[in-house]
Parts: C-alpha cells; sequence; structure tokens
C-alpha cells in the first residue's frame, strides 16, 4: 500500500514529454512512501521513449494496449486505470494536468470515490500523509492540502516537475487488455502547424500584448522564438485574442492557459492580474515594455523599458549568435 | 430540450486576497463576488439551444451559501427560467462532495444537457463536471470550444496541446465549456426585472465527509524583487549576461 501509478501520455505512439514529469513526481511520492513507482501508459500498440522512463524513477513501466487507445478514449481509460489502480492497491495515482490528464483524472477519481487535487505544483508525503500544494485565486494565495482517502489522486502542472535522475529498473511489460466501447468518441485530430510548440508545454514561451500594435507585427516574437530553435512558443495576452489578432489556444492567462515555462518573455504586455494568473509561477520572467510603470516590471525578474520594435529584432540578433 | 447548468459564484479576479483567520480560507469582507466566467459560457449555451429548439427550460443549480442566489440571479437575468440553490455554509474543498450533491440534484429530472463552466476561476478545481458525469454515468466532454448537436447526439471541439480535438457522443450528456464557446449576453434590465420574479428553490445540500482537508492557505512567495537592466537595445546585452550567469537559463 505504498506504491504510486504514475499515468503517462503519448500521441501517435510516442510517449509525451510530460510523461517524465509525472514519473518524477510519483518518484518523489514514493520515496516518502517508501514503495515503488509503476509507470502506465494506454496506447493502439508500442510505444516509443518509455525506456527513459527508468532513468527518472520508474520501477516499471506498463504498457496497456487496445486498438481503441490510440487516441484518447476517456470511458474506457477510465475504467482501465481505475481497475488498475484499485487491483494494484496503490497509495497514490499521479496524472499531468495536462488537457488529458484534467479530463481523465476526475473521472478516475469520481469512479474511484476518491478526491483529486488538481493542478498541483508540489507534492509531499509528510507523517505518512500525501500532500499537495496548488496555487489559488489568480496565483495570489497557495492552498496547502492532505489527501486522507487512498489512492490520493493528483494531477501535475505541465512544467513544475523538472525531470531529474533516479535510475530504477524501468523493466517494460506490455499487456493486451479488453476495453468497453465508449460512447464518447474523438473522431478527429485537427493538428497545428508541425513544429509549433503548445505555450502549456514549451520551455521559453515569448507573449505579446496590446503593445505589439496589429497582428502582423507578431512576426517580430516569431522570429525570436524561432531563434531559440525549436524551443520557444509565441503566446499572447487576452486584449489581443479578444481583438481577433491570435487564437485563443496561444492565450495565456485566467481565461486562458497557464504557464510554468523556465523563461517567460513578455513583450508590450502591461501585467493585468489576469494575465499573471497564468503565468507567474514561470521561473524567470523578463519584461519588455516602453512603459516603466507597466505593473508587469513588479514580477519580471529582469525588465527592459524601451520600444519593442527596437529591444526585440536586437535581441532576436544575439540570440541566434548564442545559438550559432 | 431540458438544460441543468451548474454555476459557482466567485470572488472576482482583481479580488485583493486577504487570508481569513483560521489561516485556510479567504476573508471575504468586501470582498466582490461573480457568477464564475467559464460558468457564463454555460448558461449563454444553455440558452441558445433552447432558442434554438423553440421550446425547452433552463435550470440553474448551485451549491453555496445563501448569498448565491444573488449569482442565480444573474444567470436568470440572463435568460434561465428557474433556479435551485443547493445551500451549504462553506463549500467543501473537495470537488467530489460538491459533483455528488449536484449529481443527486439533477438525477433523473429529464435533461438533455448538463452544462458546466470547465473550471471555476477561484480554486482552479476543474474537475466537478466530469465527477458528475461519471457518478452519473453519463457520456462527458470537457473543455469545450465549439458544439453541434441534432439528431440525439453532438459534436465538439476541445482544444488539446497543439491542436484541437473532435469528438462525438450521444445526449443525454455533461459538457464543460470553454472561452470561445459563443460570446456571453448580459442581462437587459428587462432581464433583470423579470428574474426577481423566476421562482428560485433553496434546499439544504448534502454533503458527505470529503477526501481533502485543507491545511493552509498562505500568499505565494514574493518574488524576488525584479529590477529593470536597461533601456532600450542598449540593455540587450547585459540582459543576455544575467540570463545566462545569473538566472542560468540560457
Amino acid at each position: 500500500m505504498s506504491d504510486v501509478l504514475a499515468v503517462l501520455e503519448q500521441r501517435e505512439g510516442a510517449l509525451r514529454k510530460v510523461s517524465s514529469e509525472v514519473v518524477t513526481g510519483a518518484r518523489r511520492l514514493a520515496d516518502g512512501l517508501v514503495g515503488r513507482v509503476e509507470a502506465l501508459v494506454l496506447a493502439a500498440g508500442s510505444v516509443q521513449g518509455i525506456d527513459h522512463l527508468g532513468g527518472f524513477g520508474a520501477d516499471q513501466v506498463v504498457t496497456l494496449t487496445n486498438g481503441a487507445f490510440g487516441r484518447y478514449a476517456p470511458e474506457a481509460y477510465t475504467r482501465v486505470i481505475a481497475d488498475r489502480a484499485q487491483a494494484g492497491g496503490y497509495r497514490a495515482v499521479v496524472f499531468a494536468a495536462s488537457a488529458t490528464g484534467r479530463d481523465l483524472a476526475p473521472r478516475v477519481a469520481a469512479r474511484l470515490g476518491v478526491g483529486l487535487a488538481q493542478d498541483v505544483t508540489d507534492v509531499a508525503v509528510e507523517g505518512g500523509a500525501v500532500t499537495v500544494i496548488r496555487p489559488v485565486y489568480a496565483g495570489k494565495a497557495l492552498l496547502k492540502l492532505t489527501l486522507t482517502a487512498t489512492p490520493a489522486i493528483v494531477s501535475l502542472r505541465p512544467n513544475v516537475f523538472t525531470p531529474v535522475q533516479r535510475p530504477k529498473a524501468g523493466s517494460a511489460e506490455t499487456v493486451a487488455v479488453h476495453a468497453p466501447a465508449g460512447r464518447v468518441v474523438v473522431t478527429a485530430i485537427k493538428a497545428a502547424a508541425a513544429g509549433t510548440l503548445d505555450v502549456a508545454e514549451a520551455p521559453i514561451v515569448i507573449s505579446g500584448g496590446r503593445g505589439l500594435k496589429e497582428p502582423a507585427n507578431f512576426k517580430v516574437l516569431e522570429e525570436l522564438a524561432a531563434a531559440f530553435g525549436g524551443r520557444a512558443a509565441v503566446g499572447a495576452s487576452r486584449a489581443v485574442v479578444d481583438a481577433g489578432w491570435r487564437p485563443h489556444a496561444d492565450q495565456v492567462g485566467q481565461t486562458g492557459k497557464t504557464v510554468s515555462p523556465t523563461l517567460y518573455i513578455a513583450v508590450g504586455i502591461s501585467g493585468a492580474i489576469q494575465h499573471l494568473a497564468g503565468m507567474r509561477t514561470s521561473k524567470v520572467i523578463v519584461a519588455i515594455n516602453k512603459d516603466k510603470d507597466a505593473p508587469i516590471f513588479k514580477v519580471a525578474d529582469y525588465g527592459v523599458v524601451g520600444d519593442l520594435f527596437e529591444v526585440v529584432p536586437r535581441l532576436t540578433e544575439e540570440i541566434k549568435k548564442l545559438h550559432g | 430540450m431540458k438544460i441543468a447548468v451548474c454555476i459557482k459564484r466567485v470572488p472576482d479576479s482583481e479580488t485583493r486576497v486577504k487570508i481569513a483567520s483560521d489561516g485556510k480560507s479567504l476573508d471575504e469582507a468586501g470582498v466582490k463576488f461573480i457568477l464564475n466566467p467559464y460558468d457564463e459560457f454555460a448558461v449563454e449555451e444553455a440558452l441558445r439551444r433552447k432558442e434554438q429548439a423553440g421550446a425547452g427550460e433552463v435550470v440553474i443549480v448551485t451549491v453555496g451559501s445563501a448569498a448565491a442566489q444573488e449569482t442565480i440571479r444573474t444567470a436568470l437575468a440572463m435568460g434561465a427560467d428557474r433556479g435551485i440553490l443547493l445551500q451549504t455554509d462553506k463549500i467543501p474543498a473537495d470537488g467530489l462532495e460538491v459533483a455528488r450533491a449536484l449529481a443527486a440534484e439533477v438525477k433523473d429530472s429529464g435533461y438533455d444537457l448538463i452544462l458546466f463552466g470547465k473550471m471555476a476561476i477561484d480554486d482552479y478545481n476543474h474537475q466537478v463536471g466530469p465527477m458528475v458525469a461519471e457518478l452519473l454515468d453519463l457520456p462527458c466532454v470537457t473543455a469545450i470550444a465549439h458544439l453541434e448537436i441534432g439528431g440525439g447526439k453532438g459534436t465538439a471541439e476541445r482544444e488539446i496541446e497543439g491542436g484541437v480535438e473532435l469528438v462525438e457522443f450521444p445526449l443525454p450528456a455533461v459538457l464543460t465549456a470553454d472561452k470561445g464557446l459563443n460570446e456571453p449576453r448580459y442581462p437587459a434590465l428587462k432581464g433583470i426585472m423579470a428574474a426577481k420574479k423566476k421562482p428560485l428553490q433553496v434546499k439544504p445540500a448534502t454533503l458527505g465527509a470529503g477526501g481533502l482537508e485543507v491545511l493552509a492557505l498562505t500568499p505565494p512567495p514574493q518574488r524576488k524583487e525584479g529590477r529593470v537592466v536597461g533601456e532600450g537595445p542598449a540593455a540587450v546585452l547585459e540582459l543576455l549576461r544575467l540570463l545566462r550567469e545569473e538566472a542560468k537559463v540560457l
């Protein structure tokens, strides 16, 4: 009763990056509970990338296969994971607070009749109990909770649990499973342009606001993102999304996405509370704004006061040199 | 079309957060409360579906304190038909407890759709909708940004990382609304006047013991006082040096 189940994600047979973060969070709990980490991935066939998971602390990696598991199948996934969680007698079940995890974790929790702490930024074991920290009230307060039921179910905010090397056996096993046909069916995935990173998962996010003046000027930010060599995504403030300059998928903030990149660069964004709610857990924040009194400078680690159309291209040039 | 919309009364996001003397909750003195913005999308969608069908009923359901009647009236002013308040002094930290109370209320009431906002902006719990679906064994799609309904089934779009999932489901179903689903209407004066006379039933919420216990609510750690590196493009080299040598992120 001290083992931890880490529920991973794949897309088109490749393990998603957030999976190593889930194993890292699960390992932290398992160390506190003196238990093992079983990593679980549901897929249509074999999954690429699972052989690295032992390095992050997975004792075992189990792939459950079914023809219907290629895409997210909410009802079948719920049934199979809940059954596994129950049969294995786990003390905790860890998900990613991704689009899939945020949908799946509540279903599994309800099916098991236990509580769920969603989108947590820290997990620990204190006196044998699983505790978590979650940002609430637009990030203006942190809620510390203990999960009293077993299994304790948590989902981890992406990009917060930096994967650490913690070698374990990571022995792989594949089991074909039966699953009920679900009523809810994902019939297709319309993918964004190849190579675009999602702002919620990119290690570097460069966001633009009204200071960009017009939609075409986002090119300046896209060029900076490109200079980081595929590690950066371009985000947007609510004002420019509401104005139709950028898609909602790119919006960072309370009514958009919550991001925690290693580096967040806010360009021409004043820093309204609704924006800060979505990015204040970023590791390092840089602000570029011509208004030296903009609230964004209060949360920025480093600020540059100036015309973004002069500062950003210069920054792009220098980043290119670094990566060149 | 009979539609239930489950809403929540939440502090306005501009609220200054002051922690109550118990060290575990928000000091509500002076706090302005609003209808959760994601729930507005759900209310709007319900109203449009009823209008489209030409007949039906939109019922607002919430778990909350007596003050949540005001929030229900806001939704009624938008055009919903009646409200149900499942009253409790304190909304539990455990979303499953809220889900159980709501599920017991909407069960077997003939709803074609049960709508939610994808999350509440106060606790970011992001869970009550799909929990209700699971408890009632209903199909569920969360965080939808587009919806089409016809012939007893629906198609929805939900955003995932780097793409959009197209999802099909039969009715009755539970759906949670994301931004982009629609543009919520503002209550007109006529609607506000009419809302005062619409039925609002108050009954005690049946809540059990939850699986989550709040240990503490604390202010977030202060970010280290930021500094302005310099002005204009001349500051770029110093910024890069700091990102490399001090912050070590490049």
